[in-house]
């Protein structure tokens, strides 16, 4: 599934993006724990993973680099400030705000095909979660 | 005697600058990557310093971080002053924590840093002396021979 198709599923809005709105989105993760999100890094390449969460500071920015996510949905509304969009758009990180709640957001990308990667399954899609 | 490190950069890290606080685990996952470090390598020393990074950032004064590309490893030490960690087999433990609220709202200090770093290395050194500082080594090998521990 698309960026641009999650984005209306979500009713959500582009806050940036570099070029990924019809990139590929297999997996997704949902947390607010940034140490969580570390730990579920895959040793494949997460650039075809988002990230759902309702923080908005740059620390998220930087865990989303670290571990190689490609694109990060805010919900409940919330919009980053100035700062941390301007660290996405050095990153090159995309990122989407939409007015639902984790679980809605969660619930309806599962419901579309959308998966999570349990921690050491190494990508196996058929381990995910 | 060890062989001269191919590459090797040191950087400081200041306490509670929350502001910068994952720049150098950035840099050096970024030089990693430009030298040409197997990828999966690269996220698992990155993850490795982010944590121990943003550790010294949230409880230590001041630290310093040093990373060294030898032939066949890769070596991350991070020193830091501070008030050092008093029981650290409990420290290691998943979901023990110290943190403040404000470390929390951050999205961290929720006890999974030490055992995040221990689970990305090859080798995991940690020394500690309380109201000095903590050391840790971290080994990540090059030549996918030897087993992670």
């Amino acid at each position: 599934m698309t960026l641009s198709q999650i984005r209306i599923l979500l009713d959500a809005e582009f806050i940036c993006e570099h070029g990924m709105k019809n990139s590929d989105i297999k997996y997704a993760k949902a947390s607010d724990l940034m140490s969580d999100v570390l730990a579920f890094s895959q040793p494949f390449s997460d650039r075809n993973t988002i990230l759902i969460t309702g923080l908005t500071n740059k620390q998220v920015i930087r865990t989303c680099e670290i571990a190689g996510v490609g694109a990060i949905i805010f919900v409940r509304g919330k919009n980053p400030s100035a700062e941390t969009i301007e660290l996405a758009q050095r990153c090159k990180i995309t990122l989407l705000t939409t007015k639902l709640k984790m679980f809605e957001t969660c619930g309806i990308l599962y419901t579309n095909g959308i998966t999570g990667v349990a921690p050491g399954t190494h990508g196996n899609p058929s381990d995910a979660t | 005697m060890r062989p001269e490190a191919l590459f090797q950069k040191e950087f400081t890290i200041q306490g509670g600058d929350f502001v910068n606080a994952g720049e150098s685990s950035c840099m050096i996952r970024n030089t990693l990557r430009e030298i040409g470090v197997d990828s999966d390598i690269v996220r698992r020393m990155a993850i490795a310093a982010y944590e121990a990074e943003m550790n010294v950032v949230m409880y230590a004064l001041r630290g310093t971080m040093q990373i060294s590309v030898y032939r066949d490893e890769i070596l991350l030490t991070i020193d830091d002053k501070g008030p050092g960690i008093q029981n650290i087999d409990m420290a290691m433990q998943p979901g023990f924590s110290t943190a403040t609220e404000e470390m929390r709202e951050m999205g961290f200090g929720a006890g999974m840093g030490l055992p995040n770093i221990k689970k990305n290395a090859d080798v995991f050194n940690i020394t500690s002396r309380v109201g000095n500082g903590t050391k840790l080594e971290i080994r990540i090998f090059l030549d996918g021979k030897k087993t992670r521990k």
